[in-house]
């Protein structure tokens, strides 16, 4: 199977942009299981880019790997300039500053309350703001952000599934990331809480400017936010386009994503 | 036919040697890593303390009512075949010996390694699979400094003075026996126990707590850390943290009196 390389049909509008991910040729094998082979992509400055594929494709293994919290076999994939496998670790963690990673499961520390969970980065990242930070302004302001500035003195258990994964926006955003990265962020929640989630994805990509990688598999959040789709299949980018392209394909490989 | 029957059960014992010697190489890099970044800066004072109060405090009661019924069924247990041969007034100097080398050491570090060792290994396991570890790292903290090497330091000190704690109980516990049953006093019993307990039975035991408490937090730490397979996993990790240290406990406790019975030789 050969891979899309082209970025779609916006190509031209798209390459007067600044490239803030680019991932070239990476594999990743677990024992026998070949999950990427030689994925490829291109993340522009301010736009959503949408990953597809089905569960256990990669997607989740890729946008990892994108973070170093795991490392390819081969490939090479650069952040902002920088080459992440070259990275020192105190580099590397200079560079997660400008990343906000959003998990699937939020990931919240369940052991600490909401305020301690949103000044946990600022522990290591604090100096990344010129002037001395105001921790309770930058807390209550993510927070607002979300709509759960009242959640402030709660613990995570106290907090409904949605409400969790508001919270967990709420602290990729306290270092004000450059690139936010969304693993599932509507899976295991109800349609209504999935809409929401999505609105602020978006709201929150008009105020910051960010650029966005969503990991997913729900057609509907792909319809919402993509500015561009990628579908991985086999391990490689079977295709490159928008949601409307895709959804007219009638390849019935890109067709079944579509269909409900 | 027979060879093909016999090779299964051979095989499958060559597979579980093999994998127990990955563990245990496993284990050693583990604590290699521990000994590694435990000098490296940043500290996290906060956090040991905060384990410190999590291990050492709120385990006080267990080990206290522990070392009280040990102290107690040592003394009604021995109580019987000693005054057979006379020998009741020897009773606090053998409690005390038995308690300070041997009998406190070896029971606060299993119930640590029950309460502490698995809470370690629940806790790390369910952080793993919730990916909060993964989170962790992504914000810049080394989770490895934060999380496991704050515990490990912790229960290596806090065991000691549970340990120490325990045995004062679980001598109190005896003594009252002692009371009841001989009508001996507090003085009496007291005097007779620090007459026979040396410094070189005081040093070497205190000595292998501080190995108990490093081999309880590091087997916990290890097995939530490396944690896989979902919740199942998180249950399957505190329960082989508890099985893996207690059977650790007892090659440490064995290795530390055959050393401490060589410098006795000396």
């Amino acid at each position: 199977m050969k891979a899309d390389t082209n970025i779609g049909s916006q190509s031209s509008a798209l390459e007067a942009l600044e490239v803030v991910v680019q991932i070239d040729d990476l594999y990743k094998s677990f024992d026998h299981n070949h999950v990427l082979n030689g994925f490829n992509m291109k993340l522009y400055k301010g736009e959503s880019l949408v990953v597809m594929g089905k569960s256990g494709s990669g997607k989740s293994v890729m946008i990892k790997c994108m973070v170093g919290l795991m490392r390819p076999d081969a490939g090479e994939i650069t952040i902002m300039g920088k080459k992440l496998l070259n990275l020192s670790q105190a580099n590397l963690d200079d560079l997660r500053s400008d990343i906000g990673f959003l998990f699937q499961g939020s990931a919240l520390y369940d052991s600490m309350t909401v305020r301690e969970n949103l000044e946990f980065p600022l522990r290591r990242h604090s100096k990344k703001f010129a002037t001395d930070i105001d921790e309770e302004k930058l807390v209550i302001e993510a927070l607002e952000n979300v709509g759960l500035a009242h959640t402030v003195d709660l613990m995570p258990a106290e907090l409904s599934g949605g409400m969790q994964r508001r919270v967990a926006l709420a602290r990729t955003l306290i270092l004000k990331p450059k690139i936010i990265l969304y693993d599932e962020p509507t899976s295991g929640l109800d349609p209504i809480t999935a809409k929401e989630i999505i609105i602020l994805m978006q709201k929150i990509q008009e105020k910051y400017g960010t650029s966005s990688l969503i990991i997913t598999h729900d057609v509907d959040c792909a319809r919402v936010v993509s500015d561009r789709m990628i579908l991985l299949i086999d391990g490689i980018n079977y295709k490159v386009g928008t949601f409307k392209e895709l959804e007219a394909s009638d390849d019935p490989k890109i067709q079944a994503f579509f269909k409900h | 036919m027979s060879i093909v029957v016999n090779s299964i059960p051979l095989e499958s014992i060559r597979t579980r040697l093999r994998n127990f010697l990955l563990e245990i190489g496993e284990l050693s890099i583990f604590a290699g890593r521990f000994f590694k970044e435990v000098f490296k800066r940043p500290f996290e004072y906060n956090e040991f303390l905060r384990q410190c109060y999590n291990m050492g405090n709120k385990s006080f009661v267990l080990v206290g009512l522990t070392g009280f019924i040990i102290g107690l069924v040592l003394t009604l247990q021995t109580r019987p075949t000693l005054s057979e041969f006379g020998a009741v007034s020897w009773m606090p100097a053998m409690v005390g010996i038995a308690i300070v080398r041997e009998i406190g050491p070896m029971i606060t570090a299993l119930v640590c390694a029950g309460r502490i060792g698995s809470g370690i290994g629940a806790e790390l396991g369910s952080m793993r699979v919730t990916e909060q570890i993964d989170a962790m790292e992504v914000s810049g903290t080394n989770p490895f400094k934060y999380l496991v090497v704050t515990r490990i330091l912790a229960v290596t000190l806090t065991l000691p003075i549970l340990v120490i704690f325990g045995d004062a109980i679980a001598i109190y516990g005896s003594y009252i026996i002692e009371n009841i049953k001989g009508n001996v006093s507090f003085q009496l019993y007291f005097n007779q126990l620090f007459d026979a307990i040396e410094f070189g039975d005081i040093v070497p035991a205190t000595i292998k707590t501080f190995f108990f408490g490093f081999a309880i937090g590091l087997v916990g730490c290890f097995k939530g850390y490396y944690c896989k397979k979902g919740t199942a996993g998180v249950g399957r990790a505190a329960n082989s943290a508890v099985v893996f240290t207690s059977i650790l406990l007892f090659i440490l406790d064995f290795i530390a009196v055959f050393v401490a019975d060589i410098f006795y030789e000396l």
